[in-house]
């Protein structure tokens, strides 16, 4: 190939690519060598006795939790997005709230509240002399069910999240257009609107999918064991790493399986914004419409994060003055810088990764890329430690061999290996906002600065940035506030003597014991808090405020989405 | 921003070479349960501790880590996490008069690989209302007139694993499914919660009979707001016509590449000797491995108890057996 004069290189930028998918598929290619081969015999032992069942709830877990999270979130986005009523202007981000809560959590406290011994339950006994389980039906809280609400009332906002953005920049002509047409409000829903944020909804659902399937605590707890329980036990109870890897990648595949497919069924498709701006016109909604708009948006807050926060901030409260704060001040430190650099690095590969794509068009760089999120977090650790301490050997032979000390495990002993495992886990979520971001803009803007003499960088940095930072800032909030709450990969890479407000308080709830864990907890939704308001504060300013003029519609129907 | 970078920085470079006297420690055990013993070694020896915590992987960790590894001493909750340590080659023996008077001979490895440092017992809880004291067997909560009576955690903890494993050394594997398949036809609900968890289900009447550990019972007694729950169990210890109640061990083993043997083999024989013995009795009433500790009041009040005699290494022996067992039956579905 031809190589051009940089920035124009393309050779530069091939090696790259290269170079960073190297890097980034390393961990799974090491689980690959681990697992590759014919079927293991410990795998297979499993097959006939629990394999079967654990595949069947991992379905249907991820098939509720994906219809859940796209009906809640959807609903939740068009309000938002399209609707006027009391109260929109604080939802739009209130709603965003639950990501800062680790679903564990959420799991732990609903659980308590719900179970047989729990107050709920303890209280209706009370009050209807009911003496036992079999004298009055209940929601049975650990069941497939159970962890499918737990799962939805955690994971809607990146549906949320991701859905409103596309019906908040979709050309506002559009839906109007199609009402001129003669669409009722509904029609204009399921034909324009919702086909047009259909890439958003989906790179949201794939989040949702591999989040589900990826969780082991919350499942666990619940006691629904998935495949992932699988992983588990093939490696830590039948001591075959092998076996683990092998069905680990099978999931991989599965997943990666899905998302191709989804992407083949819409490959004619392109849509894009015609132009920057947001459209503020609103459908204006009245009396009973309103309340039930509102009373669906705030019923998600409250039980995806009020009532959770609240019960967390009752044992805060309870047993505070057990608590280190002192040690909260250097945890909470290590936590918040180490998700900032994370965000940061995230957002910075996967906007060049996202680039690359819009200028080859090729999207398979990203689609591997994006594997990470799929791993269990202890799966990848696993994955990360591997190759870093083998480089770690390398590096020690050559620092002896050259006549200097050995300096013990620098790649996989510090920060870096924790990095690593963060910006493989993470990308997904990352690649995925910045390519819906991406995807709306048109490429008629790159071809018209292309003619106007613009080389490609000055389009990257003069038109596509301008264009996509509120995009941008909106993923690297995402990334900022999974890396605060992750768990499994910080508790096998942390460096020694570095604790995060995560693995503090996981020992705690590993434990059981929620009380001690509370405060820790509220002060990592806190942490994620704040730059969710910042955002809010400097990026949405027009938000706060109520609508100018918000345009009056009939808004027959489309009320009935609450 | 400087500030920002120089912390960046510190965050940066912590790596895993320890400074020189510090104990290294992976521990499967909560931190803040073994912390207050570990100030009293520190400002006995000096010598200080840092812990890295982990429920799994830090075994595959350690093995990845090799000669490099920064750990001295790995603690575990389970026997047969130790021996598996052992069986992978990450150990190295440890010689120590001090270690050998005041762990029995039974309770640590015949090389001195590894050694326990407290006993828990399996119990059977039972109900106080409703059953009273119960003197029964493990075998006999596999008999149908316990059925829709029984609770217990997921069979796939390792103190369930290390039951089963304890009827497959008595039984042999072919009885012991029979007796899993009767045990899971007996329960209640299925396995879910921790051990605390059975307790308090045995309470709020789910189940009249629950299996669980010693000392989660005395720790429920002593914290105000589950002492309402476990003052309405029994305690009961199992087996006691015949062989005896399963014991299970925590313990302890030095890494093969430890960096500070001294220090760490110092800190074995602290945590062996009487003073932290009775912080493990006292505070997380657990029963001492040393024969020289009494357990705690509490404790004791539960009563003498025979144990089962069977070494503790044979567990480990049938841990896969059981677990495969475990699925065979599919336990927890």
């Amino acid at each position: 190939m031809k190589c051009g004069q940089w920035p124009d290189n393309q050779c530069g930028s091939n090696v790259l690519m290269a170079l960073l998918l190297g890097g980034l598929l390393l961990p799974i290619a090491t689980l690959f060598a681990q697992g590759i081969g014919a079927p293991n015999t410990q795998l297979m032992a499993l097959a006939p006795t629990v394999l079967g069942h654990y595949l069947r709830n991992t379905l249907v877990l991820m098939l509720a939790v994906m219809g859940g999270c796209a009906c809640c979130g959807v609903v939740a986005a068009w309000l938002v997005a399209r609707c006027q009523f009391p109260g929109r202007g604080l939802l739009q981000w209130a709603l965003l709230l639950p990501l800062a809560m680790p679903a564990y959590l959420v799991a732990y406290v609903y659980t308590d509240l719900l179970d047989y011994a729990g107050p709920l339950q303890r209280q209706l006994r009370h009050w209807f002399g009911w003496q036992s389980a079999q004298d009055y039906p209940f929601f049975e809280v650990r069941s497939v069910a159970g962890v499918s609400v737990m799962f939805t009332l955690v994971l809607f906002p990146y549906v949320y999240l991701l859905a409103r953005t596309a019906f908040g920049e979709q050309a506002g002509s559009l839906p109007y257009a199609s009402r001129v047409l003669g669409c009722s409000p509904w029609g204009s829903f399921w034909r324009v609107s919702l086909p047009l944020a259909r890439p958003a909804l989906m790179v949201g659902l794939a989040l949702v999918a591999m989040e589900t399937v990826a969780d082991f605590a919350t499942v666990h707890y619940f006691a629904v064991p998935t495949l992932t329980t699988a992983v588990y036990d093939l490696w830590l109870d039948y001591g075959s790493l092998a076996a683990a890897a092998q069905l680990a990648c099978w999931m991989l595949l599965g997943l990666l399986g899905l998302v191709a497919l989804e992407r083949y069924g819409r490959r004619q498709q392109r849509l894009y914004q015609r132009d920057g701006s947001t459209d503020e016109r609103r459908y204006l909604l009245r009396g009973w419409r309103a309340f039930l708009a509102s009373g669906f948006c705030w019923g998600l807050w409250l039980l995806g994060f009020g009532l959770p926060a609240a019960v967390l901030a009752h044992y805060a409260v309870a047993y505070g003055a057990q608590s280190d704060w002192w040690a909260f001040a250097t945890f909470g430190r290590n936590s918040f810088l180490l998700a900032l650099v994370t965000a940061l690095c995230v957002l910075a590969i996967a906007l060049w990764l996202q680039w690359q794509q819009r200028r080859r068009a090729s999207a398979w760089p990203s689609m591997l890329a994006s594997y990470g999120y799929a791993m269990p977090g202890t799966v990848l650790a696993i994955g990360v430690v591997i190759p870093l301490t083998w480089l770690d050997f390398q590096l020690n032979a050559a620092l002896v061999w050259f006549g200097f000390g050995a300096i013990g495990l620098w790649f996989s002993g510090s920060m870096v290996a924790l990095l690593f495992a963060y910006v493989v886990r993470f990308l997904a979520i990352a690649l995925g906002g910045v390519e819906s971001a991406y995807k709306r803009l048109a490429p008629q803007l790159d071809m018209a600065a292309a003619t106007l003499g613009a080389p490609p960088t000055a389009v990257f940095y003069r038109v596509h940035i301008p264009l996509l930072w509120r995009g941008l800032l909106t993923t690297a909030l995402l990334v900022f506030i999974e890396a605060m709450k992750e768990l499994p990969a910080a508790l096998l890479l942390k460096p020694i003597g570095v604790e995060t407000l995560a693995t503090y308080l996981y020992q705690f709830v590993s434990d059981e014991a929620l009380e001690f864990a509370a405060l820790p907890a509220l002060v990592i939704v806190a942490l994620g808090l704040w730059p969710v308001w910042w955002l809010h504060r400097h990026l949405w300013p027009s938000s706060m405020a109520p609508t100018q003029a918000p345009v009056r519609l009939r808004a027959e129907g489309l009320t009935r989405l609450g | 921003m400087f500030r920002f970078f120089a912390l960046l920085g510190v965050l940066l470079t912590t790596t895993a070479t320890a400074a020189s006297a510090t104990v290294t420690i992976y521990s499967y055990r909560q931190p803040f349960l073994i912390e207050p013993i570990l100030a009293q070694f520190t400002e006995q020896t000096g010598i200080n501790t840092e812990v890295v915590f982990a429920k799994s992987g830090l075994d595959e960790r350690l093995r990845r880590e090799g000669a490099l590894t920064p750990a001295d001493l790995v603690l575990t909750t389970d026997i047969s996490r130790l021996a598996g340590l052992v069986e992978m080659g990450l150990t190295q023996p440890v010689n120590s008069k001090i270690l050998a008077a005041n762990v029995p001979a039974h309770y640590r490895d015949p090389a001195d690989h590894w050694f326990a440092l407290t006993l828990r017992v399996r119990n059977v809880y039972s109900s106080k209302a409703r059953v009273g004291k119960a003197n029964l067997s493990y075998e006999d909560l596999a008999k149908p007139e316990y059925q829709g009576k029984l609770c217990t955690r997921s069979g796939k903890n390792a103190y369930n694993i290390a039951l089963v494993a304890s009827m497959i050394a008595h039984h042999g594997e072919e009885q012991t499914e029979q007796w899993l398949h009767g045990l899971k036809a007996n329960l209640a609900r299925k396995p879910q919660g921790n051990d605390r968890a059975q307790i308090k289900a045995v309470a709020e009447g789910i189940c009249d009979y629950a299996i669980g550990n010693s000392y989660y019972f005395g720790k429920m007694l002593s914290d105000p707001n589950q002492q309402p729950f476990a003052e309405q169990v029994e305690i009961n210890f199992p087996n006691q016509q015949d062989r005896g109640a399963h014991i299970n061990v925590s313990g302890a083993v030095m890494t093969k590449y430890a960096k500070q043997p001294q220090a760490a083999q110092a800190l074995l024989e602290f945590l062996s000797a009487p003073l932290a013995q009775q912080q493990y009795a006292e505070v997380n009433m657990e029963y001492p491995v040393n024969p020289a500790v009494a357990p705690s009041s509490l404790v004791r009040s539960w009563g003498e108890y025979q144990a089962d005699s069977l070494p503790i290494h044979r567990l480990a022996q049938h841990h896969k057996a059981a677990i495969t067992l475990l699925d065979k039956v599919q336990f927890d579905l």
